[in-house]
């Protein structure tokens, strides 16, 4: 359906201006920490998007939470502990992949369900054929009847 | 006056229509010829119609008709002609307009060409296109007329919004509609083949072409949309799991394993039930994503519940097309003839593991883009599901299909032989492991462990798909003139299905590369300042000022040297859109292989120096080349005589008239 919605809808929200995801004075001079924060910033979400992480994201307040995120890792939080602090603050909005839990069950359940259940009927279903050698039930005497009517037209007339 | 015309030759369209959905199914009951051939003329006049409409559309975009409502939303004086053209359906109203355009289009092509149809399977065919056709010009008509007047003409019109501007979006709608409208067909004949109640090996030959033309141009119109935004949007991205790509993603997950039970259908009369299935399906998603997107559900769902009169019109279309459809399923299938058995590991048996994976993986992408907002209306809690989600879930469902898909084609029918493919894969498993262990050599340094694996799987892909071809022509076992003899012999349906399945390779390669070795920096630079980026050096020569038609941009230019010699320049800017006053950034691409580096432009801070990003995406444009292969390997299966349409007659036929 092409893109455009989407697009306009980043426009129509991102009204301050062209500000672009990750600018450089949000860079960290500690690259391991700056790798860090790259990969959390793709599991969040900046909120006032559409499913953009605050990595690709150029609304204003995506900056703010790459500013946040930055600042929290600097002082010594684990992502672990970055996750549960933007959480708390933000509701699970903010994950881009939500936790697995009750009202999530059927988000995470429902594929390997369906795939395992296909799996099992498709075994099932080869085991119950998978024995040709098998003699096939004999016929009933009603079956016996139209075949040899069919084999032998001449039988058609007894 | 134009806008009138068209606007007439839509309802005089919408007319022709309900004749066709009425007349047809009457003619097939009472078994009166008549009746049934009114629709091989209704259909085609049906497209000219439409055609006749859109056409006046864009009579008035061209002339900037400002009276026009839609135009004077969308357009400028100041465009470009093609901008001019391609923006009638870069908005709602004409993107609904070529929507129909494309619909009414393969319903004409079903009654021109579908001459050897049985009579009244064609009957019920394009009354069943008639029924979707009408749904959709009443929709059109009550809630988005593009032809509607203003009272008073603007002077100007408020411009096509800046980014779609591009000639990608002047492709890449078309192509996607061909796609999801395509799948109409394969609805129709899926539902006529219930009021029928009958369906056999000759229906899967009828619907497989276009399954496969729908499939292709749907490839092709993802791959597009998917270099788009790569390009255009600035964030040097290729897929972001949104919901409007999911949309365009579930048809073609649902046409493609409906393309592979379609095989097994036709050939051994075995999946009959499913192949229906998945023909109703496939549409449904096609309706589903036309819903998603045009509803404006996806924005939140109070938006949706804001401003319904075009959302709640879809979502009635959607509840009759879908739930008429799968209820006529429930019903009718049980009664169809079972189709044929066969063992577990055979050529079908693959295919119906190639299903399984396929459908659940298209199960997934519906429940994550489906769950939140289900979750937000029952409950009102707010989650996302966003990339992680889907990189995490599609992974185990993408990899076990891909290693399975060299060995399909390898197996016989019947009956298979796994450890005979396996073995005659031993060179592709080969070329697997080789490319593993030299990624892991190679590139050892700071790449995910998993990567060198994904490398491998790609060239396993690809050197099954060859070994298929291989195998059949006899390569290194026969002499040559054999050789030549039995690849000019060979179906092209098979050259079609290893190209294709080559080009599953590629696309993997491409993203598994990006993945992970794409490297990137991003700086604030000053005039003559160089950055430098897996080997090449970019020097910042300065900041230009250009105009374009209906724009000003300003251009920054960049040398770019690789070992100090000057390769080439890139020319990335910002452009202002005073209509809109809107900036765009188009990123600059230096193409190098099928690598390429990626540069774009941010701000402009007050010392004079002006932020960039720097991308190097190894291996980039494999992505989308393997598309490509995907799409033309479908266009060579679709030439392949024996799926022809409209040409079914076996070839064989002159040759035995003596004998009668």
């Amino acid at each position: 359906m092409g893109r455009w919605a989407f697009v306009i809808l980043i426009f129509a929200l991102s009204i301050a201006g062209p500000v672009r995801a990750v600018q450089p004075d949000e860079v960290l001079k500690d690259a391991t920490l700056e790798a860090r924060a790259r990969n959390l910033s793709r599991e969040l979400r900046c909120m006032v998007c559409q499913n953009q992480s605050i990595d690709d994201s150029e609304a204003p307040l995506a900056r703010d939470l790459r500013l946040l995120v930055r600042e929290r890792l600097t002082k010594g939080d684990s992502d672990q502990q970055v996750l549960d602090f933007l959480v708390a603050r933000y509701g699970e909005f903010v994950l881009l992949k939500p936790p697995f839990e009750r009202h999530t069950l059927l988000l995470w359940g429902l594929p390997p369900l369906v795939l395992m259940g296909g799996l099992l009927g498709l075994w099932m279903r080869a085991r119950r054929h998978s024995s040709p050698h098998q003699a096939p039930d004999a016929l009933s005497e009603e079956e016996q009847r139209r075949l040899s009517t069919l084999v032998d037209p001449a039988a058609r007339d007894h | 006056m134009i806008p009138e015309l068209g606007h007439y030759a839509l309802v005089l369209a919408l007319a022709l229509g309900l004749i066709q959905a009425v007349a047809p199914v009457i003619g097939a009951r009472t078994n009166d010829a008549a009746l049934m051939g009114l629709a091989n003329s209704t259909a085609p006049m049906q497209f000219a119609f439409v055609g006749l409409s859109f056409l006046a559309l864009i009579v008035c975009y061209v002339t900037s008709d400002f009276s026009v409502a839609t135009v004077y939303e969308n357009a400028h004086s100041m465009m470009p002609l093609v901008y001019k053209i391609t923006s009638v359906w870069g908005n709602h109203e004409g993107s609904m307009l070529l929507w129909v355009l494309i619909l009414a289009f393969f319903g004409a092509l079903v009654g021109v060409f579908g001459r050897n149809l049985p009579s009244t399977l064609k009957a019920y065919v394009l009354a069943v296109q008639s029924w979707i056709a009408c749904a959709f010009y009443l929709f059109i008509l009550f809630t988005s007329n593009p032809f509607r007047r203003l009272e008073q003409a603007p002077f100007e019109g408020r411009d096509l919004n800046p980014i779609l501007q591009d000639i990608g979006l002047a492709i890449h709608p078309p192509l996607l509609y061909l796609g999801y409208v395509g799948f109409s067909i394969a609805f129709s004949f899926a539902i006529a083949a219930l009021i029928e109640g009958r369906i056999d090996a000759a229906w899967a030959r009828w619907v497989r072409p276009w399954t496969l033309a729908a499939w292709m141009f749907l490839t092709a119109g993802i791959a597009m949309g998917s270099y788009w935004a790569y390009y255009e949007l600035g964030w040097g991205g290729f897929w972001f799991w949104d919901p409007v790509e999911n949309a365009s993603l579930m048809p073609w997950l649902a046409g493609t394993a409906l393309l592979h039970s379609a095989v097994v259908m036709e050939k051994r009369n075995a999946l009959k039930i499913w192949t229906l299935l998945l023909a109703i399906l496939a549409f449904s998603l096609s309706l589903i994503g036309t819903f998603l997107v045009r509803s404006g559900v996806l924005t939140s769902v109070h938006t949706f519940a804001n401003d319904p009169a075009r959302g709640v019109f879809i979502l009635a279309i959607l509840v009759v097309f879908i739930g008429g459809g799968l209820a006529l399923f429930a019903w009718r299938a049980p009664l169809l003839k079972q189709g044929g058995l066969f063992a577990p590991i055979s050529r079908e048996g693959a295919l119906v593991l190639n299903n399984l994976f396929l459908t659940t993986a298209c199960l997934t992408v519906l429940v994550g883009t489906l769950y939140p907002l289900a979750l937000e209306a029952l409950t009102g809690e707010k989650i996302s599901v966003g990339a992680p989600f889907f990189n995490l879930t599609f992974a185990p469902l993408f990899i076990p299909l891909m290693f399975a898909m060299p060995f399909g084609p390898l197996m016989a029918w019947k009956r298979g032989d796994i450890l005979g493919a396996a073995q005659r894969l031993t060179v592709a498993f080969g070329a697997g492991i080789v490319a593993v262990a030299a990624t892991f050599a190679v590139a050892s340094q700071g790449s995910a462990s998993l990567a060198p694996f994904g490398i491998g799987l790609a060239f396993f892909v690809m050197m099954g798909a060859v070994t298929d071809i291989v195998e059949r022509v006899g390569l290194f076992r026969e002499p040559l003139s054999t050789v030549r003899r039995r690849g000019s012999g060979l179906p092209r349906s098979v050259w079609g299905t290893a190209l294709a399945h080559f080009g599953v390779g590629v696309t993997l390669l491409g993203i598994v590369s990006v993945a992970t070795w794409a490297s990137e920096r991003i700086v604030a630079l000053k005039p003559s300042q160089t950055i430098s980026l897996a080997g090449y050096d970019l020097t910042f020569d300065g900041l230009a000022q250009r105009a374009g038609p209906n724009y000003r941009e300003a251009v920054a230019r960049f040398t770019v040297r690789e070992a100090g010699i000057p390769v080439g320049l890139m020319e990335p800017s910002k452009r202002d859109f005073a209509s809109r006053t809107t900036t765009t950034t188009e990123a600059a691409l230096m193409t190098r292989g099928v690598s390429q580096l990626y540069l774009s432009l941010g701000d402009t801070s007050g010392d004079g120096s002006i932020s960039v990003r720097l991308y190097y995406k190894p291996n980039v444009l494999l992505i989308w080349l393997g598309a490509v292969a995907m799409a033309i390997g479908g266009g060579l299966s679709l030439s392949d005589r024996r799926l022809r349409v409209g040409a079914p007659k076996p070839a064989a036929k002159p040759a035995m008239l003596p004998a009668e």
